[in-house]
């Protein structure tokens, strides 16, 4: 069980993986995620789900290796195995007949929107794709979702290809009616920028949220976000909601408490980490 | 045997509190043999012992004791085996003050035995003595060809498991974390029960007994019950625990630095976070901790947090020390370990400062009316006590409550109101067919030790049906 049967670079420090799991690619729907943990000291962290292939019994993940698990997850090699993933979690993302629908993938999280695009297509929706990474180096997938989409559009934040930034969506939502925006993205701002623009055109809008996560199953709150003044946990209650409603702020706040750790882990090599008194670096 | 009564307990070495203030190893190390067989012949070997009926599962205490003093560590592993899988858990960690102590009949005129303490030296003594003690050995029946799913591999658990596979039948374990063990893995720390333990009880489960253990399976959201029974198996037990956090409805509760109990200790206890950076997850530690709430849940965390190096830490309550659930010695370890006990006092909200951390605690003084329905004097806030705590982390231990992920993928599971699944007490038979339940999951929050009694009925009831 979850061997590697693929694994590819699609961008640098971005790896397309696609692993056995029977027991998930079974019960896989398009916005659930896994959480993988390696090695005896590895920690839990979560990887939404790209697609599934049921004939073969594999899951797909794309992760952008950005500090020591994701790394230690992207040198997996074909034939290796990840020690521990758990899923599918989270809830299944809304598929039905919205009509227009335009679906937002940014970074990484193109992969899994090609995955709830394709549901939406096949439930018989007129879909908009547009996809985004900071620069053109880091667009993945780009004909995969032109050929799964009615209409498709680029955007990078320093626009070395498409669009530049995201006021390019203020067109397509003055040109025709939008059903539904859906949005998913790691970076918080990128879903937060979305929400505002859409709410002053009155489009519901679905963000998937990526908090803070520990066991993915609702038992820690670690991924508690505020959506309509209500607390839910993003692993269990989410992770999409409706993006008209989350505090933001909060959730940015939250998503920032480890940085000094991470920054931390990131400067060390092995003997260092060993060496380290754990009291030295809480404060 | 004993010549002339004596009156106190043999007493157990402790690590000092300034010393394990610095460490997670266990704080109490455990008799050695000679203090063992000492305390033992402390029992007077009653004829209508008191302590017996008080033990959730009925332990011949008498007759392991009384095996102990004569230097038998053999037949007295054997009677404490015959019907408690897990003693050197159960040694630890009961609230002996409450059960099978709080009716030894020394205790009217000195300390009762130290039937925990005793209990835990004979699984120790058994544990490492595997040969001697003869507990490894286990003679399987036949197998029954029927086979079993347990879901869940805390105490509940592990204890159906083990009857089960012990009865001949097949059995396959599901467990939704990549580690077994329950609350005993995650939730209970270091300092009070090594994991090695816990560890050897999962090893003896899967080497000996031959019970299959599936890890990572969230059973909800990857299979589901019905589809477990549907792909074959012929009967299936519900050992899920109540692990989801309850906050405490105020505002800042979702500020940074405000964990829930189970988180921090799931990072610490099951994740090795104090070992951090050499363990990948972290964690992190304020100057001044409060953690509202007063059972063993919110001791551990307290305690946790003194080890990390926390300056100051309290603990919050809204009732005073007579009415807190915490076991006794947990209670004086906290205080030993210099964690101050704020009492009669009730938070009303987190105060943010400007990067979304708490920067304080608004609290109420509280004072005892009348007693409620727990028999417990209701808190009444005092007009006018409103005060500022001055603290930078808050970990809410106020209790947990069921995941709801299996009740609400399997439709014909009757639950209660708290989310509780329903179940007969005497055989822990759900109202749904081929389903039983025990533990936390049925009870709501409560003890290792009645998790195993109720697992144990359920196993006698499903092991009886199964044959039939
Ligand atoms: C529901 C969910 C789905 C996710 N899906 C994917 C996915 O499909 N592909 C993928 O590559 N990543 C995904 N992530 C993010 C992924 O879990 C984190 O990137 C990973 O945990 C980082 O760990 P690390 O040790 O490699 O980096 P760290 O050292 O922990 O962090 C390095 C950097 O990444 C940022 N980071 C850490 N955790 C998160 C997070 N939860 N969200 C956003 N940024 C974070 C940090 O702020 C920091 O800047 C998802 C997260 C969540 C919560
Ligand atoms: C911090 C803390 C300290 C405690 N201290 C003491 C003490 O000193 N003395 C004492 O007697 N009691 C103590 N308790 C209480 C005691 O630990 C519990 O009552 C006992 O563990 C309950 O056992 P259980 O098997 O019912 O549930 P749990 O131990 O909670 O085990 C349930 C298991 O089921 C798994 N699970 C849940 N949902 C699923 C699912 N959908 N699919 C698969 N697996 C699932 C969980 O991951 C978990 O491993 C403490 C509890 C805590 C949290
Ligand atoms: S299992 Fe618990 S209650 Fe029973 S004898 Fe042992 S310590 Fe006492
Ligand atoms: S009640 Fe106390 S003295 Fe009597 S048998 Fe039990 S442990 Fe021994
Ligand atoms: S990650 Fe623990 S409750 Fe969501």
């Amino acid at each position: 069980m979850n061997e590697i049967i693929v694994k590819k670079e699609l961008a640098p420090k971005i790896k397309f993986i696609e692993f056995v799991n029977q027991d998930i690619a079974r019960k896989t729907k398009p916005g659930q995620f896994v959480v993988v943990q390696m090695g005896t000291k590895g920690e839990r962290f979560p990887i939404t789900i790209s697609g599934t292939n049921r004939d073969k019994g594999t899951v797909k993940l794309i992760v952008n290796e950005v500090g020591r698990s994701s790394q230690k997850l992207g040198a997996l090699n074909k034939g290796e195995v990840i020690d521990n993933v758990a899923g599918p979690l989270g809830n299944a993302a809304e598929i039905k007949k919205f009509g227009t629908v335009l679906c937002l993938g940014g970074g990484v999280m193109v992969g899994p929107i090609s995955y709830e695009i394709a549901a939406l297509k096949e439930a018989g929706n007129r879909v908009i794709a547009a996809i985004g990474a900071r620069n053109k180096d880091l667009l993945i997938l780009k004909n995969e979702i032109q050929a799964l989409s009615d209409d498709f559009h680029i955007s990078t934040d320093d626009g070395s290809e498409g669009y530049k930034g995201l006021d390019f969506l203020r067109t397509i939502f003055e040109k025709e009616k939008v059903d539904r925006v859906i949005a998913m993205s790691v970076a918080t701002v990128t879903l937060r920028t979305i929400s505002e623009l859409t709410k002053t055109y009155g489009i519901k809008t679905i963000v998937s949220l990526a908090p803070i996560m520990l066991d993915g199953t609702g038992m820690c709150g670690c991924c508690r976000v505020s959506v309509g003044g209500e607390t839910k946990f993003a692993c269990c209650d989410g992770p999409e909601f409706d993006g008209h409603l989350v505090d933001w702020d909060l959730l940015e706040s939250r998503k920032r408490v480890y940085s000094h750790e991470e920054r931390l882990s990131a400067l060390l090599d092995e003997d260092q980490r060993k060496g380290f008194s754990s009291s030295m670096c809480r404060r | 045997m004993a010549e002339k009564l004596k009156l106190n307990r043999v007493p157990m070495d402790k690590q000092a509190p300034e010393i394990r203030r610095q460490n997670p190893n266990e704080v109490a190390s455990g008799y050695t043999y000679e203090q063992a067989v000492e305390e033992a012949k402390r029992c007077i070997q009653c004829k209508k012992p008191g302590c017996v009926p008080n033990c959730p599962v009925n332990i011949d205490i008498p007759g392991f004791i009384e095996a102990m003093a004569e230097g038998d560590l053999p037949g007295a592993a054997k009677i404490l085996y015959a019907t408690n899988s897990l003693p050197a858990i159960c040694g630890r960690v009961c609230p002996q003050e409450t059960q099978c102590e709080q009716t030894c009949a020394l205790g009217k005129k000195g300390d009762p035995v130290a039937i925990g303490r005793l209990e835990r030296f004979m699984a120790d003594w058994a544990r490492e003595n595997q040969e001697e003690s003869g507990i490894g050995k286990v003679s399987l029946p036949k197998g029954t060809g029927k086979s079993v799913a347990v879901i869940g591999s805390g105490p509940a658990g592990l204890t159906c498991a083990a009857d089960l596979a012990k009865a001949g039948h097949n059995v396959v374990m599901y467990e939704a974390l990549h580690l077994p063990g329950g609350v005993t893995a995650y939730g209970i720390p270091e300092f009070r029960l090594p994991k090695g333990i816990v560890q050897a009880e999962v090893d003896y489960l899967v080497n000996v007994l031959g019970v299959e253990l599936q890890l990572n399976q969230v059973i909800g959201r990857g299979a589901t019950v019905d589809e477990l029974l549907s792909d074959g198996y012929d009967a299936l037990f519900l050992g899920i625990g109540a692990g989801a956090p309850m906050f405490l409805n105020i505002p800042g509760e979702n500020l940074n630095m405000v964990y829930s109990a189970n988180e921090f200790l799931v990072r610490l206890n099951l994740m090795k976070a104090y070992l951090f950076p050499e363990y990948d997850t972290p964690v992190k530690i304020g100057k001044r901790v409060a953690v509202v709430g007063a059972g063993n849940v919110a001791m551990d965390g307290a305690r946790w947090a003194v080890r990390l190096g926390a300056e100051e830490v309290y603990i919050v309550y809204r009732r005073t020390e007579a009415e807190m659930p915490a076991r006794m010695e947990e209670r004086e370890n906290a205080k030993e370990e210099g964690v101050i006990f704020k009492l009669l006092t009730l938070p009303t909200a987190i105060i943010p400062d400007d990067q979304c951390s708490v920067k304080a605690m608004q609290c109420v003084e509280m004072e005892l009316g009348e007693p409620d329905d727990s028999g417990r004097r209701r808190p009444i806030v005092k007009p006018g006590s409103e005060f500022i705590l001055d603290v930078d982390m808050v970990i809410p231990a106020l209790g947990t409550r069921p995941n709801p992920i299996i009740a609400k993928t399997t439709p014909d599971l009757e639950t209660t109101r708290y989310g509780t699944v329903v179940a007969d007490e005497t055989t822990g038979k759900t109202k749904k067919d081929k389903v039983w339940a025990g533990g936390d999951i049925v009870t709501g929050a409560a003890t290792v030790i009645s998790a195993m009694g109720a697992a144990r009925r359920a196993a006698t009831d499903m092991d009886a049906w199964l044959k039939n």
